[in-house]
């Protein structure tokens, strides 16, 4: 029983990662901005795109007829020669393997300027607007680039290899001094789950330690004195909005492997990242992390079959209800400050 | 008087008369009842004919979608005299002249079910209310083809299914207007249980994961039975939602529930994501009571294999037909379309071109486009030709009863779509069932309903 435990404890571990690394950016740019970014799904879709894309370059090839023989089903023989291993030998086999990862550095500059452009063409005229208002327009902003993404990449999931190296199952059984073959989980799940720690970590320390994380943090508190101490708080939150797309990016590129990307992914994890977020407490970093994870490991193990046995179905709204119950007990969600969205 | 007397009384002149009359005037409509029968649904009165094919363009089975697409417009080309004539050549018998359909050109509407029943019958309804189909066909889901054909039998047009393999769609929601050429899962289960016998030994206990509608219902029932029978135990059997992405919180608990099976009750991108993520958790890298963990797909085809890529390689499951068969129906098809798209047809393709051209091979031979007809002449028919050896369009079911192939995933592939091997060829009268069996009735032919 303890195997089954720790498994689903894993499995919890690895959703919840998902969920935490979409809710911060979630909450950055609310706690910032003061803005409800319903276009933060499509961020984490379009991050998931850049890695289609940067895939696709890698595996260009060309194609040549070759009149003389046939296909055995009858067509012309085709000829494919791919043009990056063609170019650059063995290192360009080692790219196109480790595309997933290897897209991670052209996704951080991209998804930046997306976000900056964001900010500074649409959201900074909503700052004073109502939040409705808000909601309006950005959740109108992911429609857009959802219909986009469509057009250019067809409406059907485009599945991403991990890199064969990173395929398969680590022991943790047998890491951990216990009987080999007991507890296996999915590599790749495991590095998503160390990269989620690492972003987290990233962001939580470049708030926590850095003078610009310091001037952002004092404007969260009070965006009007700083203003009045005569530092651009405005530019800085720019950066921040595109530090938020990053994050989402990241998190989506990472996770082709685990899930095909259509263009609908970001709309699946949206509505889950807001619950998180309503759990975690609006504009509370920890709490968006903290809700993450543990709304991760309570679907986990609502899925257990012997959970399951006792109350069917709970594992598809096990989510809504923790959030049912947090806004009945404690409306401003785990560790959301007095005064956040309150009236 | 004289002859009056002899026998010929005026009550016998009366009877004779009208004996005359019934003989002369009535009889002769028995042959030419749909002549006067022309008043039904869409009865095409211009130079064409209209099919409407119903297509999961989009969702959980789109890949499947796609290729019948290009499948019925390649058999509509046929049926027209365009192209090199693909099955109609090898049909037989055939009433096919390749001058479209009782001398009409046939063209098509289509419709994307997004792979969601609902969708399916709304665009059946608007193709047929619409754009006047004469026949409805396509969908890659027995919860399209079931909500389909229960529309179809509604409006009086014949629903000729694409890939479905749920034992409801000719079993207990079979339906007078609707007809299946894809093969079923208790045949699935029939096919496949001896060689996993064979190959697996007969004790074994199987995990099953279904998917939670019609198919995968009757998936989980029918290779349950046939495991079972072997000696198999089945330790549990749970439900995951039609179209899930992320399989984890269902796979981790097998890995330790004492199970060295899992058969996989999925299909289309369902089935790639269950079993890649079922070969990531390293299940195939396991040992289960002595034995070497196994996973069994008991319906699987060449685009879903495709999608799996290396995860697929020695997993055993059954298709309906596959591209590298060598008999001529075969290989005139899979050279048809490949010489057409540049690639080999799926089953998914193959039961839709077949359907098309029975469709219009039994309008042809009851001379009209009136449905009743046009059933009868489906009914009880019997064909070869087509790639599945000599198959019968069950009367009592609407079943085609054909050959099964049990099929591998190929451990050493010469190409990207050279993913399966065929290991046994089921003949039909093995995986022949009684049709009573699964209940169901197929409801009255006529009188036609007139769609409004």
């Amino acid at each position: 029983m303890f195997e089954v435990i720790f498994l689903q404890f894993l499995n919890g571990l690895d959703k919840g990662a998902a969920y935490a690394l979409i809710a911060l950016g979630l909450t950055l740019v609310f706690g910032t901005l003061g803005v409800v970014n319903f276009a933060h799904g499509a961020l984490f879709m379009l991050g998931a795109f850049c890695a289609v894309t940067v895939r696709m370059f890698l595996t260009m090839e060309t194609v040549t007829i070759d009149p003389t023989k046939l296909s055995p089903w009858g067509s012309p023989l085709e000829v494919r020669e791919p043009l990056v291993q063609a170019w650059l030998g063995d290192f360009g086999a080692v790219l196109v393997n480790y595309s997933v990862p290897f897209s991670i550095l052209i996704t951080i500059p991209i998804m930046l300027l997306v976000g900056i452009a964001l900010e500074r063409g649409i959201i900074k005229h909503f700052y004073k607007r109502p939040h409705a208002e808000q909601i309006l327009v950005t959740f109108g902003l992911a429609i857009v680039a959802q219909e986009v993404i469509k057009s250019i990449f067809g409406p059907n999931p485009i599945p991403q290899p991990m890199p064969t190296d990173l395929r398969g199952a680590a022991d943790i059984g047998a890491f951990l001094g216990m009987q080999a073959n007991v507890i296996t989980y999915p590599l790749w799940r495991l590095i998503y789950f160390v990269f989620s720690a690492v972003v987290i970590a990233g962001v939580f320390a470049f708030l926590q330690f850095t003078t610009f994380g310091m001037v952002v943090r004092a404007g969260m508190a009070d965006r009007e004195t700083v203003g009045l101490l005569g530092i651009n708080i405005d530019r800085r939150f720019t950066v921040m909005f595109g530090l938020a797309a990053v994050v989402a990016g990241m998190a989506g590129v990472m996770y082709t492997p685990l899930l095909p990307p259509n263009y609908h992914l970001g709309m699946d994890f949206l509505v889950l990242s807001f619950v998180v977020v309503v759990v975690g407490g609006m504009g509370s970093l920890p709490g968006a992390v903290a809700a993450g994870f543990l709304l991760g490991i309570l679907q986990s193990f609502a899925s257990m079959t012997q959970v399951k046995a006792i109350v069917p179905g709970i594992d598809q709204i096990i989510i809504y209800l923790v959030a049912v119950v947090i806004l009945l007990v404690r409306p401003r969600g785990l560790l959301g400050r007095r005064g956040v969205m309150e009236s | 008087m004289t002859l009056l007397t002899r026998g010929l009384t005026r009550r016998r002149v009366l009877q004779t008369g009208m004996a005359g009359i019934i003989g002369t005037g009535v009889a002769p409509m028995m042959f030419t009842k749909g002549a006067w029968a022309q008043e039904f649904c869409n009865n095409p009165t211009g130079d064409t004919v209209t099919f409407g094919l119903n297509l999961p363009l989009t969702g959980t089975y789109a890949e499947e979608g796609a290729d019948e697409q290009k499948a019925y417009e390649l058999a509509i080309a046929h049926l027209n005299g365009e192209g090199d004539g693909g099955l109609l050549n090898v049909l037989a018998p055939s009433a096919l002249k390749g001058n479209g359909i009782l001398g009409k050109k046939v063209v098509y509407v289509s419709s994307d079910s997004q792979t969601k029943s609902d969708v399916a019958r709304a665009g059946a309804t608007r193709m047929i209310e619409r754009d006047g189909a004469i026949m409805i066909t396509g969908g890659s889901s027995s919860g399209e083809a079931i909500a389909v054909q229960g529309l179809c039998q509604e409006m009086g047009v014949i629903f000729m299914a694409g890939l479905t393999h749920s034992n409801d769609t000719t079993g207990k929601d079979k339906r007078r207007y609707g007809f299946r050429h894809f093969f079923n899962a208790y045949q699935s289960g029939i096919g496949l249980a001896p060689v996993l016998g064979q190959s697996y030994g007969n004790d074994r206990r199987a995990y099953h994961l279904t998917a939670d509608y019609t198919w995968g219902w009757t998936q989980e029932e029918s290779i349950k039975a046939a495991t079972e029978a072997l000696g198999w135990e089945t330790v549990a059997a749970v439900r995951t939602p039609l179209g899930a992405t992320d399989y984890s919180q269902y796979l981790t608990p097998i890995l330790n529930s004492g199970a060295d099976v899992l058969i996989l009750n999925h299909y289309g991108l369902d089935m790639v994501n269950s079993l890649t993520q079922a070969v990531q958790f390293g299940m195939r890298d396991r040992q289960a009571n002595g034995k070497d963990f196994q996973i069994v797909t008991p319906l699987i085809s060449e685009l879903m294999a495709k999608g799996a890529g290396e995860s697929v390689k020695g997993i055993f499951g059954t298709s309906n037909w596959h591209w590298n068969l060598q008999d001529p129906g075969s290989i005139a098809f899979t050279k048809s379309f490949g010489a057409a798209y540049g690639s080999p047809p799926s089953q998914a393709a193959h039961t839709a071109y077949v359907q098309a051209l029975l469709y219009a091979d039994a309008c042809e031979r009851a001379g009209t486009f009136y449905p009743p007809e046009v059933i009868k002449a489906l009914e009880g028919h019997e064909f070869d030709g087509m790639g599945n050896g000599k198959t019968l369009y069950r009367a009592e079911d609407h079943q085609c009863i054909k050959s099964v192939l049990v099929v591998q995933g190929n451990e050493s592939p010469t190409s990207e779509y050279d993913v399966l091997n065929v290991v046994q060829e089921i003949d039909r009268e093995t995986v022949a069932y009684d049709p009573s069996i699964f209940g169901g009735d197929l409801g009255p032919a006529e009188p036609a309903p007139m769609c409004a």
